[in-house]
């Protein structure tokens, strides 16, 4: 591709395939057919539904303000593709660049993108997972018939786990006036992307608004009635909640199991890439047919030491998914990096929280504007000496400053006076993240064995 | 000797097109004249500051040493307390936030559209009665009694109260607009009478509608009991005196540089007659090339801050062309063309950060309505003057009178 006409072979006549039909995967083709490829361009995705928005499906759809089959992503430009949808890709055969179809069939390409995205963490224990009531959200299936749950009148809708999806759905139910339980593994909610400071301000949210908080607490077992309803839920410290339907918000896990054994660089945590969004092999070395894009794709991130990242976020996707389709249609000279400063946002209890940055990477935290008490203020988060990431709850409208303070690794804590410095934000704090070195969810992986040749790989799943 | 560039800003003389200075001062991102204000004239500067919790709008902030030629005299003030575009949060936000209770999303998402019907019949009753099609002013006929009758119904004037009210805005609007030719003094008793009496004024209609109560602004504003409690007398007063003055001073203007825009581009004014739809995008590129506020002369520091390699001294004063940094050719390709099909309009006209425009959302609507209404009603209109007359204010910057003749008017 040294300028010998094969790359402009490969916009002319080449064959592009995108596993994964959702928002990553349709802003890549787009931006395909935008950069002038003209040639075949096939888009996989497992689901039969063409590609959505998710947003909304933890807020207006449980509200009963929108349908979730009404969520499509609009199109900004025509993708002339052909979409097998409703078929999951099974395998790649990276050697002989073909992905292997559910149906049996497999396709071959030039240069792929893969944009598979997570799923919801089941609950562990399938008999209690199946149980009438129980549910995850994370597609738009599962938002309709959570939301036909909901229709009907739940007695008490139990949510495990308080991450911002969980968090989201107590506060619908709540708006709607069902009575709420949330059990929480950690200190408080939000706590592992947000730390405990900004944790005990959505904990005071949610009871102010009725939720029965419970923190500090696993649900060890979901029990069933006769009928195979669910019926109640027992908790580690005695006790019991009778419940009628229970929403498992335990996160989400990346879809790279269908790559097991394709040499790919794919593992529980995502797709290793580089910035540019080209996927590793297990090797270690970088492909250069293959990409990855949202929230399935790990990349480094100059800004923060070039750790590679994983990150759940809509923009994110967005951007990867343009940056990696530019990448696989140009020379290598031209190729772009990915160096947006991550963002996300999230409504919960009429509060808009918006962060910028990576607050999770912070140790201290300074309440620049506002209050923790009115539920109204600015966090700024500090890493050994330097502004590392934001949160604002309804206070967005400040971000851009902040983000200018994490782009130009800005000394923490910052020395400025601001408007709205009130008296508890005058010096740094504790942020209060859970200890890393104690498990979480997430699965864990050792290796064992003494020599190179019986070296292994072995995988504890969560729970 | 040639003018200081902030003198030539402030020079009457160059208000038909105050632009060629605009792009002089831009070669000079922090431009500091001895004493005077700190001039930032470029996009992506004025944003920055917009966001920047370092630049507070309170203007007791502002060092005693700062000399600022805009800086309001003090007897504006002296009645009634700031309104909340000049207090920094926590009060800015706590009045903001109950203002918009009854405005707009989430509590009252369809107030402004709830209007539309409403709009139509003012801007259609302005039309019918134009009179004369061959010599209109656009300005007395129309714009300039359009938004005032808007903000009436808003809040809640009584119709027969109507036309009291006008003579209160016309004279507070006068102020705004030092006339160098009149009498200080005079004008100054003026604008001090016409605030008292709408103060005294708004004051009653308060009590009435505590007592009373209905669908208005006023009403809501006057017996709110949210998390946010209630507003004093006195915040309801500044408040609705705000709304007043920013919701239409600045929205006659959008309208008729807005139609002073369209007949100097009679093929987008052609193409507005034919899709009404157009007037959406319309206004945007005119809240870009001609926006009403062309500068926020009402910030400064609480630190001292550095802004393209200048330090700007804690309590300086600050001024932020709007109008010069939707001009920047580092942010808008050919940025003086009138364009409504650019894509990428992220203009600066309507500010940026906590105090973007609270009425954005009614000034959008109401000029798409005059804009289209006009284009489609007046046949083959004309300027008779080019440039028009403009008023003196180099802030709230557009023309005292748009001369146009027509053919006739259409039904």
């Amino acid at each position: 591709m040294l300028g010998d006409g094969s790359l402009e072979r490969l916009k002319r006549e080449g064959r592009i395939v995108v596993v994964g039909a959702s928002l990553a995967g349709l802003r890549a083709a787009e931006t395909l057919r935008a950069e002038g490829f003209v040639g075949s361009l096939t888009m996989i995705g497992d689901e039969p539904h063409e590609p959505y928005d998710r947003p909304p499906l933890s807020k207006q759809v449980l509200l009963g303000r929108a349908a979730a089959d009404r969520t499509a992503l609009p199109r900004l430009r025509s993708v002339d593709a052909t979409w097998r949808l409703g078929v999951p890709a099974t395998g790649l055969d990276m050697a002989a660049r073909r992905v292997r179809l559910a149906d049996g069939d497999d396709v071959p390409y030039d240069r792929l993108l893969i944009a598979t995205g997570v799923r919801a963490r089941p609950w562990p224990r399938e008999a209690e997972a199946e149980l009438d009531g129980v549910f995850v959200l994370r597609t738009a299936d599962d938002s309709a018939a959570l939301a036909r749950r909901l229709d009907a009148g739940p007695k008490r809708v139990l949510v495990i786990g308080a991450g911002f999806t969980g968090s989201e759905i107590a506060s619908a139910c709540r708006e709607r006036g069902f009575p709420v339980t949330v059990a929480e593994r950690g200190a408080a909610p939000l706590v592992g992307a947000l730390g405990g400071v900004v944790g005990a301000v959505a904990a005071e949210m949610q009871r102010e608004h009725g939720v029965d908080l419970r923190c500090g607490v696993m649900v060890t077992a979901l029990e069933g009635d006769a009928s195979g309803r669910v019926r109640a839920a027992l908790l580690s410290d005695g006790s019991t909640v009778e419940t009628d339907v229970v929403i498992v918000s335990l996160g989400a896990t990346r879809n790279t199991g269908w790559l097991a054994g394709s040499g790919l660089g794919a593992g529980p945590r995502g797709i290793a890439c580089d910035a540019g969004c080209r996927a590793f092999d297990i090797r270690g070395i970088v492909t250069d047919d293959i990409y990855a894009a949202g929230d399935v794709a790990r990349c480094p991130h100059p800004l923060f030491g070039y750790q590679f990242l994983s990150l759940e976020h809509w923009g994110n996707a967005v951007t990867q998914a343009r940056i990696a389709a530019h990448n696989m249609i140009s020379e290598s000279t031209d190729r772009i990096p990915h160096m947006e400063v991550p963002a996300f946002w999230s409504s919960q209890f009429g509060v808009n929280i918006k962060s910028v940055g990576v607050p999770s990477l912070g140790t201290e935290i300074l309440i620049s504007q506002g209050s923790l008490k009115d539920h109204r203020f600015l966090g700024v988060y500090g890493y050994q000496g330097r502004v590392i990431g934001a949160v604002a709850f309804d206070h967005a409208r400040w971000l851009p400053f902040y983000q200018e303070l994490i782009e130009t690794t800005a000394p923490f804590p910052p020395s400025f006076p601001t408007v709205d410095r009130r008296s508890d934000g005058q010096r740094p704090i504790d942020a209060d993240f859970p200890d890393p070195s104690v498990p979480t969810h997430g699965p864990t992986v050792t290796l064992g064995g003494y020599s190179p040749a019986d070296r292994r790989m072995t995988f504890t799943p969560a729970h | 000797m040639t003018q200081s560039l902030l003198h030539q800003i402030l020079d009457h003389a160059n208000r038909a097109n105050p632009y060629p200075i605009y792009e002089q001062l831009r070669k000079t991102p922090v431009h500091h004249e001895d004493g005077g204000p700190y001039v930032i004239s470029t996009y992506y500067e004025i944003r920055s500051l917009l966001h920047d919790p370092r630049i507070s709008s309170d203007a007791r902030n502002l060092a005693s040493t700062a000399r600022d030629p805009l800086a309001e005299p003090a007897r504006e003030e002296s009645a009634l307390p700031p309104g909340f575009l000049r207090l920094d949060p926590p009060e800015h936000d706590r009045l903001r936030r109950m203002t918009n209770r009854p405005f707009g999303p989430p509590h009252s998402p369809h107030r402004v559209d709830g209007m539309r019907g409403e709009l139509h019949d003012i801007v259609s009753g302005l039309i019918d009665g134009i009179g004369d099609p061959g010599r209109i002013d656009l300005v007395e006929q129309f714009s300039y009694p359009f938004p005032v009758t808007v903000i009436c119904r808003l809040l809640g004037v009584p119709r027969e109260d109507e036309a009291r009210f006008h003579t209160w805005a016309d004279t507070l609007a006068a102020s705004l607009d030092p006339d160098p030719d009149a009498d200080p003094t005079e004008r100054g008793k003026g604008a001090h009478d016409a605030r008292m009496q709408l103060g005294m004024y708004l004051a009653g209609l308060i009590e009435e509608r505590r007592r009373n109560p209905g669908e208005d602004m006023l009403s809501q504003l006057a017996t709110a009991k949210g998390e946010d409690g209630a507003m004093t007398t006195m915040e309801l007063l500044s408040t609705a005196a705000l709304l007043l003055i920013a919701g239409h001073e600045t929205t006659v203007n959008l309208i008729t540089n807005g139609m002073l825009t369209l007949l100097r581009h009679p093929d987008v004014l052609q193409r507005l007659r034919e899709d009404p739809r157009l007037a959406v995008p319309i206004v945007e590129e005119l809240l870009r090339f001609e926006p009403p506020v062309q500068l926020v002369p009402q910030r400064t520091t609480l630190a001292d801050i550095e802004v393209r390699g200048v330090t700007i001294p804690k309590g300086a004063s600050l001024w932020l062309v709007l109008a010069s940094g939707n001009r920047d050719p580092q942010r808008f390709e050919d940025p003086d063309r009138f364009d409504p099909d650019r894509r990428d309009i992220q203009h600066l006209g309507l500010g940026s950060g906590i105090h973007s425009c609270f009425g954005a959302p009614l000034a959008r609507l109401e000029t798409q309505f005059a804009l289209s209404e006009l284009a489609r009603r007046l046949e083959n209109p004309r300027l008779l003057e080019d440039p028009p007359p403009y008023r003196q204010n180099a802030v709230l910057r557009g023309p005292r009178h748009l001369y146009v003749s027509c053919d006739g008017i259409r039904p």
